[in-house]
Parts: C-alpha cells; sequence; structure tokens
C-alpha cells in the first residue's frame, strides 16, 4: 500500500475531545458532517487545508482519551490518508486500523509543515519529497494491512469470516 | 519463565499453553459491553454484516448511562437505538433509567464480570474490572461489533509492569491518590499499549471500590489495562455479588463468571518494575489540563473553586459516598459554590438514602443526581461556564473536557472534593 500527500504538523498527547470536539460527537452519526469539525479546537480552518490524501503529522500519544471510533472516522472522512506520529494511544491505534485509516509510528521531528510524503506501508518508508530524505518506521504486521486494504476489519471480516490473523 | 496474570489469562482465552507479549492472538470475549455513545456505530455495523442475532444474548450489555436521562432530542435518539436493539435481540443485561448505573460501578455490583474473565468495553474506562483480577480493556465500536458477531476478538499481547506499593497508606489517601501519583510520575503516555500490574501490601490493604478507582485510570497513563491479582478481598466481593445475582442466572453464571484466582507467578517477565514508599504519598490532585499534572494537596496552593463533583465511575461508590459525608456532615458549603453528587448506581443511591448520606449531602447545600456520566465529559448535569474552575474526583481534566474550552478541571479523591467544597477552594480534610 503505497500513499501520498503532504504534512499538516500537530504537537504531544492530541486527545480525541481535540480530534472531535464533543459538541459534535454526540449529535450526529453522520461522519461527512462530523468531519468538516476535525481538528477545529486545535486549528479552526484545518478541514479547509486539506488536500485529498494529505497526512496528520504529530507528537507523542496521539490519539489519547476516550474510545470513541468517531476521532479516526473523523479523519479518514476529511480524507486524511494516514496519521504519523511518534506515538498513538492504543485505542485509537486499534480503531484506525479497524476503520481502515493507516497509522504510523516514527521519529516525527525532521518533517515539517507542508512536506511532501510518500509512504510504503509493506515496506516500512517515509520519503519525504520536499526534504530528499528518507524515515524508516517499523512496518505494520501483516495482519493489520490486511485490515487495511479490505477498508477496515468490518469488510476484511465479511470478506474471510474470520479475523485471519 | 513464568507468566503473569494477564498472559495467563489471555492465554486462556485463546486456547493456548502461554502467550508471549507482542503476540498476536484471537481471543473468547466473555462480556462485551457498549454504551449510549459507542454501542450505535456498533449496532449500525453489526446491521451491515448481515448477521441477525448476537453470539450470546447473556455475554452483550449495553447500558445508556452518558447523557441519560437524556438531556436532548438527539440523545434520546441515541438511546433508543440501544433500547431497541436490546429488545429486539433479547438482551439479558439492558440497563435503562432507574435500574441504570454508570456501567463501570455497575458491572461488577450486578456480578457480570468476575476474576479470570476476558471483558472488552467499548469505553476507555472499561480498563476498570481489572481491579477484580480480570482483562478488561477499552476498544472501539467496530471492536464491539465483532464481538457481538463472533464472540471473538485479537488482541496483541501486552508488555506488564509491575508496581509496588509498600508501606501503609496516610490518613485520607486511598486508591484515587495512588493512581493518580503513579500518573504524575510516568506521564499520560507512561504505559502506553503496557499493562500496569498493581502489587504491594498498600494494595493488599485496599478495599474494592478503591482497587476499582485505580485500575479505572490505568488508561489515563496510556495502559491497555490495569490489573490487580485477585485474593480474599477479591474472591468475597465476588461471592457476595455474584451470589446475589445467581437465582436470577441463566444460564448458570459459572459461564461468564469464573471466580477463578489467577495470579503472577513468581518468575514472570516484567518489562518495568516501579517501587513506591506509601508514607511519602499524601493525598494528590491533578491539575489543568492532564491527569499527570499532580501535586500533593499542600503544595496546590489557593485555588477558587465554581463547582465540586462527586462521582463518577471513577469515585462514585458507597466507600466514596461515605466519606464525603464523614466530612460534610453537619457543614455548609458557602453560598457562591454548586457541589454536585452522583452515586454511580442505582442500588448506590438507594444505599446512601438508607444510611442517611443524601440528608447529610441535601444539608449542606448539595444537590443529589440519579446516576449519570454527565458532567464528567461536559454532557449535562453539571457543564461549566468560560473561565470556571471545577474539583472532581472524575478522571480526565483535559481542556474543556467539562465544558467551556476555557473552564479547568482539577482531580482529586472525594474527601478532598467534600472539604474544597466547604471551603470553596482547593482544600485538606483536616484543615475543616
Amino acid at each position: 500500500m503505497k500513499l501520498k500527500g503532504r504534512a499538516h504538523k500537530f504537537g504531544n498527547d492530541v486527545n480525541t475531545d481535540y480530534i472531535i470536539s464533543g459538541r459534535y460527537k454526540f449529535k450526529t452519526l453522520d461522519m461527512r458532517e462530523l468531519a468538516k469539525h476535525v481538528m477545529e479546537d486545535l486549528d479552526p480552518n484545518f478541514y479547509k487545508k486539506i488536500k485529498k490524501g494529505d497526512f496528520i503529522v504529530a507528537g507523542r500519544n496521539f490519539g489519547c482519551g476516550s474510545s470513541r471510533e468517531q476521532a479516526p472516522l473523523a479523519i479518514k472522512y476529511a480524507k486524511i490518508s494516514g496519521i504519523i506520529a511518534k506515538s498513538f494511544a492504543r485505542i485509537f491505534y486499534r480503531n484506525a486500523i479497524n476503520i481502515g485509516l493507516p497509522v504510523m509510528e516514527c521519529n516525527t521531528d525532521r518533517i515539517k509543515e507542508g512536506d511532501e510524503l510518500e509512504v510504503d506501508l509493506e515496506e516500512g518508508i517515509i520519503y519525504n519529497k520536499s526534504r530528499k530524505k528518507k524515515i524508516k518506521f517499523k512496518p505494520l504486521s501483516r495482519f493489520m494491512i490486511e485490515i487495511l486494504k479490505d477498508g477496515g476489519l468490518a469488510a476484511h471480516f465479511k470478506k474471510y469470516g474470520t479475523f485471519k490473523l | 519463565m513464568g507468566l503473569t496474570i494477564t498472559e495467563k489469562i489471555l492465554a486462556a482465552h485463546a486456547g493456548k499453553k502461554r502467550v508471549e507479549p507482542g503476540e498476536f492472538i484471537e481471543a473468547k470475549v466473555d462480556i462485551a459491553l457498549g454504551n449510549d455513545i459507542t454501542a450505535p456505530l456498533a449496532i449500525e455495523e453489526f446491521r451491515k454484516s448481515g448477521v441477525k442475532k448476537v453470539f450470546d444474548r447473556s455475554k452483550v450489555v449495553l447500558v445508556p448511562d452518558h447523557f441519560t436521562p437524556n438531556k436532548d432530542a438527539p440523545s434520546a435518539q441515541q438511546a433508543k437505538i440501544l433500547r431497541d436493539f436490546a429488545k429486539e435481540q433479547n438482551l439479558k443485561y439492558y440497563f435503562d433509567v432507574g435500574r441504570m448505573g454508570i456501567e463501570h460501578a455497575l458491572l461488577p455490583e450486578q456480578g457480570i464480570v468476575g476474576p479470570g474473565d476476558l471483558i472488552i468495553g467499548a469505553d476507555s474506562h472499561t480498563c476498570t474490572y481489572g481491579a477484580l483480577g480480570a482483562f478488561s480493556a477499552g476498544v472501539g465500536s467496530t471492536d464491539l461489533a465483532a464481538v457481538m458477531i463472533t464472540g471473538k476478538l485479537w488482541f496483541k499481547v501486552p508488555e506488564t509492569i509491575r508496581f509496588i506499593y509498600r508501606g501503609k497508606l496516610n490518613k485520607w489517601v486511598s486508591g484515587k491518590d495512588l493512581i493518580l501519583y503513579t500518573i504524575g510520575d510516568i506521564g499520560v503516555d507512561g504505559a502506553l499499549y503496557k499493562t500496569m500490574e498493581f502489587t504491594g501490601e498498600a494494595v493488599s490493604s485496599l478495599s474494592m471500590d478503591s482497587r476499582f478507582s485505580m485500575c479505572n485510570m490505568a488508561i489515563e497513563a496510556g495502559a491497555k489495562s490495569g490489573i490487580i491479582a485477585p485474593d480474599k478481598i477479591t474472591l468475597e466481593y465476588a461471592k457476595k455479588h455474584c451470589s446475589l445475582f445467581q437465582p436470577k442466572a441463566d444460564p448458570p453464571l459459572a459461564d461468564t463468571v469464573h471466580c477463578s484466582l489467577p495470579t503472577s507467578d513468581p518468575d514472570a517477565n516484567y518489562c518495568e518494575i516501579r517501587k513506591y514508599d506509601c508514607s511519602k504519598i499524601e493525598p494528590q490532585v491533578a491539575l489543568p489540563h492532564l491527569p499527570s499534572n499532580t501535586k500533593p494537596v499542600s503544595e496546590v496552593g489557593n485555588i477558587p473553586l465554581d463547582q465540586v463533583v462527586i462521582g463518577s465511575c471513577t469515585n462514585g461508590r458507597m466507600e466514596d459516598l461515605r466519606i464525603a459525608a464523614k466530612v460534610l456532615k453537619g457543614r455548609k458549603i458557602p453560598s457562591y459554590i454548586r457541589l454536585i453528587i452522583i452515586p454511580a448506581t442505582q442500588n448506590i443511591y438507594l444505599q446512601a438514602v438508607k444510611e442517611g448520606l443524601t440528608e447529610i449531602f441535601l444539608e449542606a447545600g448539595g444537590v443529589v443526581s440519579t446516576p449519570t456520566c454527565g458532567p464528567c465529559l461536559g454532557g449535562h448535569m453539571g457543564v461549566l461556564a468560560e473561565g470556571e474552575k471545577a474539583l472532581a474526583t472524575t478522571n480526565r481534566n483535559f481542556k474543556g473536557r467539562m465544558g467551556h474550552p476555557k473552564s479547568e478541571v482539577y482531580l482529586s479523591n472525594p474527601a478532598i472534593a467534600a472539604a474544597s467544597a466547604l471551603k470553596g477552594r482547593i482544600a485538606h480534610p483536616a484543615k475543616i
């Protein structure tokens, strides 16, 4: 799986309330509507800046807080192709894989706002085109890549009738 | 090499002799929980799958506790999705207003979860049940849907950090203070992806209520689960609560509540061991805007408050209400402070009435609400205005958590909360 897009940078401990505020989270199950408010409390214009395929690039513990799947779903429906962070909160990480949103863990210090990135999920390589630098990350497990390729756990399960670890 | 209690429980549910940290497993789930925020999405996924019936009507538990009694039409709509689904699937464990409690206080009380179980819940504080010696982890709605369909889920076996709490607890110090102190020490990502195993004589001396509040906040250090090996206190609790429920149990309760007593082997593999001397720990307060931003209450300084909340899945249990009442008895809070007390379950509420605790709270000038998660997540029943400060016995103090993005939340145990309500600023009960 290969992904391409620009980097939008955020800091450490971006919690699920910042990703999609509780003001909207409980009001609707329409993810396209929720997506318009993604990261709003950190950057009110964020949704408008996104071009299809862009990445969120962050520091440590991205997605900490609640277990609500609305958080990764809002990001996915905002047309973000993946999240690159130093580390992820585990429920968020799990939810992201389960809904088919790629998540990559590596040192993100050398990625700057607006950098053009190309990601190879199987190889575990991020190529920073703007800086002509390669960054390695621990490739996702085969099982997780299968889920991502199938578009999430629900579709994966429907296809095989088992988790197919 | 021996196994940790967590590895043993996971291995048993994966049908294996042993599992290693980092290994992916498919494991059977004993209980799967959803609430009025997370279950609607799971039910939608369940419907999409084309499957007609949940894998076991006695193992899927739905508790509408976040926005109930419903605060507005959209939240009523969400709760209705649960109610309709529970009826349609003839779920054994569905708790509506009047029987409802905050899920993580309710499930142990009702004997639905017990030692040795593997529990998942679409709520981050599902880690609470680790206090019973169960493996219990928060997941998302898709995971919940997968379990509703199959009764199984994939897990990555976590590494375990062992925490050893030595010595005797100081007066006014509870499980809440131990966990706040620990999160202050290791940080909000200090146990990321890992299990926190709480051990030592100070933990053994804790009541079940205190153990629940400790395991409840493992997620605030990023942990997958928190766990305390079952002992005499656990077993007494499990026996009492499981037997209460047994007459109604169908199929026999042994199916869901194992009441086995798994423990870690002496040569179990821990990725880290941390030791604390409890004689040096005083009641803790977490300052805005992270649960790791902790200080001993004596070092917090003068923080005037607008509101105090005593309740939540962390601290809305009997022990919490009793200690708050002990501090508040015969006293009145100042005019410009709001004290909101929320017993975590209907049974706790009733017991508080019988023991005369509600009378103490009302006479002190507090309000007592029916069980709800309400204010903890800025939902209802005590949302903060711009610039307001609250001290709460809840678990998270992120920016805007209890209302306006420019409001502030401080976290503490119920004794500190009660004393602070009386003083109108953060205060130690010994100073009342």
